[in-house]
């Protein structure tokens, strides 16, 4: 699926490339000063293409999670907020999943997928 | 104020449709309401639909179903697509584009889920390659806001089964409705968790089926001998999020409800009757403070204790047993808010659950991904 999207998307492959060597990237306008995500390149708060992707430094908090019970195995979805002030769609990789709180601090790491490309998820800080 | 009235409304008895296609279920809904208004298919000349409708836009139903339109209109904001359809109609009606509007919602996700179990098809989106990887399920993006909102405001699991009891009340006294059966808020509880906090009691139904709306302009309206009602007022709007000021628990629905407040002139305090998206208990609750029935983060006090059962609470909600128990076609609740609340005011609902005097009532969908991007359409309706 990834693979897919990076193939029809030319403005996300950046991201990919950077997810594969290990690196989270957020948007960033050089005009308004405000981040985004996930990142694009004109500038959804001001219309400007002086956007950046910035690598993200990968610590955060968790703003909301929820634990998909019903798949198997279970696993988490989250927002997590991150330091540089962007919040974003993830999942979190726990042995234990019944300690989890909203506000929890995180830290980045990459999971390979089927199709051998890399996402961004995050783990409790212990 | 619009000169617009619902003069037809149509809800398809069916909950699984093996035999028919989707084209043929609109086909269906779109007889029944005409028939309903007591119209024929000669006089309409508008057509909305959204995308549970097959083929381009409206092309191959229009085809499907032989009508000379001069208007068509397929916007798409998920399941309160209809809702904002009778805005759409009634503006179209009052710029003098056509005289009576034919509005169809149809499908049958749970024949085919039969047939071929769930498919998740990879859709090539702006955002996909951001969220696909995360398995983003449903029922996880309106839990992460329920989980949200219990963060905020204390908002507990028993006060979301409340919205779930008081639909299971209403569905009772229906007798097409998918789930009769009278729950508990420990029934809710004690179901299987699907998505944390959200149990399986939290999730609306899967059906097939659907519904229609006629919408016409006044002098039809009068000579047509069925009760009036009016669209007072209406509103919409559409909500994402952009990485900054993230925020979970407020969706698009203030601003849809505060523009159909202002259009039709009345309060919250006004409304006798509220249909109301409920895709899952959370999307209700949502909608009750976001509509101004209650302040941010009191909708769970709002809605515990009966609050939303028809003849006991403050406020009657989907007395039809809502998407929750009764209904929610092609994964689509919004045609089935505008038919009971029409049904309201007409006084033709159900008598266990018809509200005493209901001449203002306001339908209101959520559709889409309420923590992604979702599109929130309000009606507000009277009956003259
Ligand atoms: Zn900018």
């Amino acid at each position: 699926m990834i693979t897919a999207a990076t193939d029809t998307s030319p403005e996300a492959a950046a991201f990919q490339q950077a997810a594969n060597e290990s690196r989270l990237l957020f948007g960033q306008c050089s005009v308004c000063d405000k981040p985004h995500y996930y990142p694009r390149r004109i500038c959804p708060f001001c219309s400007s293409a002086e956007v950046e992707w910035l690598q993200a430094s990968g610590r955060g908090h968790i703003y909301s999670y929820s634990v998909v019970r019903k798949a198997t195995p279970p696993y988490a979805t989250a927002y997590v907020t991150l330091t540089e002030g962007v919040t974003m769609l993830t999942n979190l990789l726990t042995p234990d999943f019944d300690r989890l709180q909203i506000g929890d601090e995180v830290e980045l790491l990459f999971v390979k997928g089927d199709d051998d490309q890399q996402s961004a998820f995050f783990r409790p800080i212990a | 104020m619009s000169q617009a009235y619902i003069v037809g409304a149509f809800e398809h008895p069916t909950r699984l449709a093996v035999e028919q296609s989707v084209a043929q279920l609109h086909a269906e809904v779109a007889i029944g309401a005409l028939e309903d208004a007591g119209l024929s298919r000669h006089d309409v000349d508008g057509y909305l639909c959204a995308g549970d409708a097959p083929g381009i836009g409206p092309l191959s139903i229009v085809e499907y179903l032989g009508l000379d339109v001069r208007y068509a209109d397929s916007t798409d904001i998920g399941g309160s697509a209809p809702i904002a359809h009778v805005a759409h109609a009634a503006q179209a009606i009052a710029a003098g584009r056509c005289n009576v509007a034919l509005i169809t919602l149809a499908g049958r996700p749970r024949a085919a889920m039969e047939r071929a179990g769930l498919v998740t098809e990879y859709t090539d989106y702006p955002e996909s390659l951001f969220e696909l990887p995360y398995r983003p399920i449903l029922a996880a993006s309106y839990a992460m806001c329920a989980k949200r909102h219990m963060h905020e405001f204390g908002t507990t699991s028993e006060q979301l089964a409340w919205v779930k009891v008081a639909a299971s009340q209403h569905a009772q006294h229906n007798p097409n409705a998918l789930l009769r059966k009278v729950v508990t808020v420990d029934d809710v509880l004690g179901s299987p968790m699907i998505a944390d906090p959200l149990h399986r009691l939290d999730c609306c139904v899967t059906t097939d089926g659907g519904g229609a709306i006629i919408v016409a302009r006044e002098e039809i309206a009068r000579s047509l001998c069925r009760p009036l009602v009016r669209l007072r007022g209406a509103g919409e709007s559409i909500k994402y999020q952009l990485g900054s000021g993230f925020d979970l628990t407020t969706t698009a629905g203030k601003k849809s409800g505060a523009q159909a407040f202002a259009q039709a002139g009345v309060s919250p305090a006004d409304i006798k009757y509220l249909s109301t998206y409920d895709s899952f208990t959370i999307t209700v609750l949502l909608a009750l403070e976001d509509l101004g029935f209650c302040a941010k983060g009191e909708g769970g006090r709002f809605v515990e204790d009966g609050q939303l059962i028809s003849g006991i609470g403050r406020l009657p909600v989907n007395t039809d047993g809502g998407g929750l128990c009764n209904n929610h076609p092609a994964h689509r609740g919004g045609v089935t808010k505008i038919i009971e609340a029409v049904r309201q005011l007409r006084g033709e609902a159900h008598p266990a659950v018809q509200v005493k005097n209901c001449d203002l009532a306001v339908a209101h969908g959520t559709g889409g991904m309420l923590d992604r991007r979702h599109g929130c359409a309000t009606a507000i309706f009277e009956r003259l």
